[in-house]
């Protein structure tokens, strides 16, 4: 997994609340058996036209977006379908933040897993961070994951939370399952207790 | 004396492997769906590291997203969509995981033929790359939906990093109304909690109307946990679960049947259990419903009207919601029975089950679908299409002019060839209104498989209650 650490660039501002993971990347673009390359399809219906050209009024259309690598989003972000293609596909445009008031349980998750990082702050942060956005090419924000900081176009210093372990794993671009294959010993001990105790949870199936 | 506590409590603790200092669990998994869409890049994953399935025996996998619901013996026309499933099918077959593949008759959606096999049972951990996971919920296992790396996580070592959830208890109390069922109650739930309002809990669903559930019922409610923001939800398992449960093809037999019955009737919540948020509904209260933009919250009855946006403070919600009625087609105040549809679609895991075909024979039998509207049925798997066929109902829904088809996630979500048009509006048993759910610009109304019926009939939104003498 990528390592993030500290990050400078570009806030797309998009206010709409519940921005499910259908409109992030919907599902006809799931028939792919990789990772990679879903950059092109993110946002697509809002982004794009039935005859593919683009929509003019959608953020990441604009001059000053198309490179953008932060998102200021409306509350209840990543809502709906578990499809960790929404990150991918954020990841794939180059975006490698998200900041808003909520997330979606799932959504939340599977970024801290792809080296983006979702930023949860209170109302009047967001709305601030949200007007910095909206001022096109100037809404050069820079994010320090080791400080947990904010830094706006002028200067003003927000602070974040996020959980520990989740912070470790980013910082060093971890990897999950190796970590938890330390952990076999437990697993083992795990497993033998309860084949004896709820046995029927671990009998040969039909 | 010990702490009282809930059933997702009780759930959690029984399968804590490991608790790191900052409140970071290793969760054991005891049961792990797969299906075609989100499963290639995490076996692609356990491939290039050089890594196994820790327990295939725990592991079940079957295609039902890119599933055609024409007759299996016509294949899948769609190459991205063969692949898929040809990728299943090969990913399953090197890492000796069971599949139920597309051509058995056991094949259907994933969360239908969990409990219909007896892989689901009470007081496990279930996951899925599935936001629907929480279906399960309803034997009183806790089940969520995970992304594709945790998938990979799952199969690797059997267990997942989580962080425990915060408790939220919805109460419906009394009886539900004649017309009104499990799909009623959930949307009247959803519409008064948001879609954000269980986010970091898990819905323990109580009272006396959830008791009064068929198992299909308590399914349909949890299943639609997630629309309410939570990654699960659960039912406190009785003699309704067991008696579903029992005999099963994977259920637990003999003697071990009555030691699992044994523990199950430790699991529900204790008396004085605390929960972090509650909700109490009335079921009486709960009329027939459905909803009129884009996102679940948005419910209304059947006798209400499209709501205006101008009596909204918030600026952006305010455009938010003028964006929905544009995209919706709807103008605010329009009465929701005068509004017409082009299609009805009937299935997916929030109502593809038994109990569900029922209740749209009972309306269509002796009627007919109304001139010009799609009408398609799909059951949630073979083992339901052969009950309604065994039941007579595939009788009763072709001859009202229904299309009776083969099972898949279908219309649900537009993955195979079952998709609206923009601008073709669509009554839906499904879980999803989301902007382009059914297909690039297409319009969807949820609602419950009866009402669904009773609009296929009138041709535009009715109140089931008229069809009931």
């Amino acid at each position: 997994m990528q390592k993030f650490t500290t990050l400078t660039g570009v806030a797309a501002p998009m206010p709409t609340p519940n921005i499910d993971t259908d409109r992030i990347i919907p599902a006809r673009f799931l028939k792919t058996i990789k990772r990679t390359g879903l950059g092109k399809s993110v946002f697509n219906d809002v982004r794009y036209n039935p005859d593919g050209s683009e929509k003019p009024d959608f953020v990441l259309n604009q001059p000053a977006y198309r490179k953008a690598q932060i998102l200021v989003a409306g509350d209840n972000f990543g809502c709906g379908s578990s499809r960790e293609h929404a990150p991918w596909a954020l990841l794939d445009f180059g975006i490698r933040c998200v900041i808003s008031t909520s997330f979606a349980d799932i959504f939340y998750n599977n970024c801290f897993k792809n080296g983006v990082l979702p930023i949860r702050l209170p109302k009047e942060q967001v709305d601030l961070l949200m007007d910095d956005a909206k001022r096109g090419a100037n809404a050069v924000v820079s994010i320090d994951l080791e400080k947990q900081e904010i830094k706006g176009p002028d200067g003003g210093t927000i602070k974040f939370d996020v959980e520990p372990f989740r912070k470790h794993c980013l910082l060093n671009g971890l990897d999950d399952i190796g970590l938890t294959l330390q952990k076999g010993a437990e697993i083992d001990g795990f497993e033998s207790k309860q084949k004896s105790n709820q046995p029927w949870l671990h009998t040969a199936r039909a | 004396m010990t702490k009282p506590r809930t059933l997702f409590d009780k759930v959690w603790d029984n399968h804590l492997v490991d608790k790191r200092d900052d409140g970071t669990c290793l969760l054991y998994i005891d049961r792990h769906l797969v299906h075609e869409v989100t499963s290639p890049q995490a076996l692609e994953g356990l491939r290039t590291a050089g890594r196994k399935v820790r327990r295939p025996d725990a592991t079940l996998a079957v295609p039902d997203h890119n599933v055609p619901t024409t007759p299996r013996s016509q294949g899948i026309d769609d190459p991205e969509s063969a692949l898929q499933i040809e990728t299943l099918e090969k990913n399953c077959a090197e890492f000796g995981v069971p599949i139920i593949g597309m051509n058995d008759i056991r094949q259907g959606i994933v969360h239908i033929i969990g409990p219909e096999q007896g892989f689901t049972l009470p007081g496990m951990t279930i996951v899925c790359g599935d936001s629907h996971t929480s279906t399960h919920g309803a034997f009183g296992s806790l089940a969520f939906g995970i992304g594709t790396s945790e998938v990979e996580h799952v199969l690797a070592t059997q267990t997942l990093i989580q962080r425990p959830a915060k408790n939220m208890r919805v109460t419906v109390d009394g009886a539900l109304s004649p017309g009104v069922g499990a799909k009623d109650m959930v949307l009247a739930i959803i519409g008064t909690i948001g879609t954000a309002g269980g986010t970091g809990h898990v819905i323990e669903y109580a009272g006396e109307a959830v008791r009064a559930l068929s198992m299909e019922g308590r399914m349909t409610v949890c299943n639609m946990s997630i629309e309410g923001g939570a990654r699960a939800g659960l039912i406190a398992p009785d003699d309704v679960t067991f008696e579903y449960i029992k005999g099963r093809p994977m259920a637990p037999k003999a003697g071990a049947w009555e030691q699992a019955v044994t523990y199950w009737r430790t699991l529900p919540s204790d008396p004085g259990a605390i929960y972090d948020k509650e909700i109490t509904l009335r079921a009486a209260e709960i009329p027939p419903v459905l909803t009129w933009g884009t996102s679940p919250e948005d419910v209304v009855p059947i006798t209400g009207h499209v709501p205006d946006p101008s009596t909204v403070e918030d600026a952006d919600k305010r455009a938010s919601m003028e964006r929905q009625l544009s995209y919706m087609g709807l103008k605010a105040g329009m009465a929701m029975q005068d509004v017409k549809i082009d299609t009805v679609f009937i299935g997916s895991c929030t109502n593809g089950r038994i109990e569900d075909m029922r209740a749209v024979a009972a309306i269509a039998k002796g009627r007919k679908v109304a001139a010009g509207i799609r009408a398609l049925v799909v059951p949630g798997s073979g083992l339901v299409k052969q009950q309604a066929e065994e039941e007579g109902l595939d009788r009763i829904l072709i001859e009202a002019g229904f299309d009776w088809r083969e099972p898949s996630c279908s219309m649900c979500l537009a993955m195979n060839a079952d998709k609206l048009k923009p601008g073709e509006r669509c009554a839906s048993t499904s879980n999803r209104n989301f902007e382009g759910r059914q297909g690039p610009g297409g319009r969807t109304h949820l609602l419950s498989p009866a009402m669904a019926a009773a609009a296929a009939i009138k041709g535009r939104f009715a109140d089931v209650r008229e069809f009931m003498s």
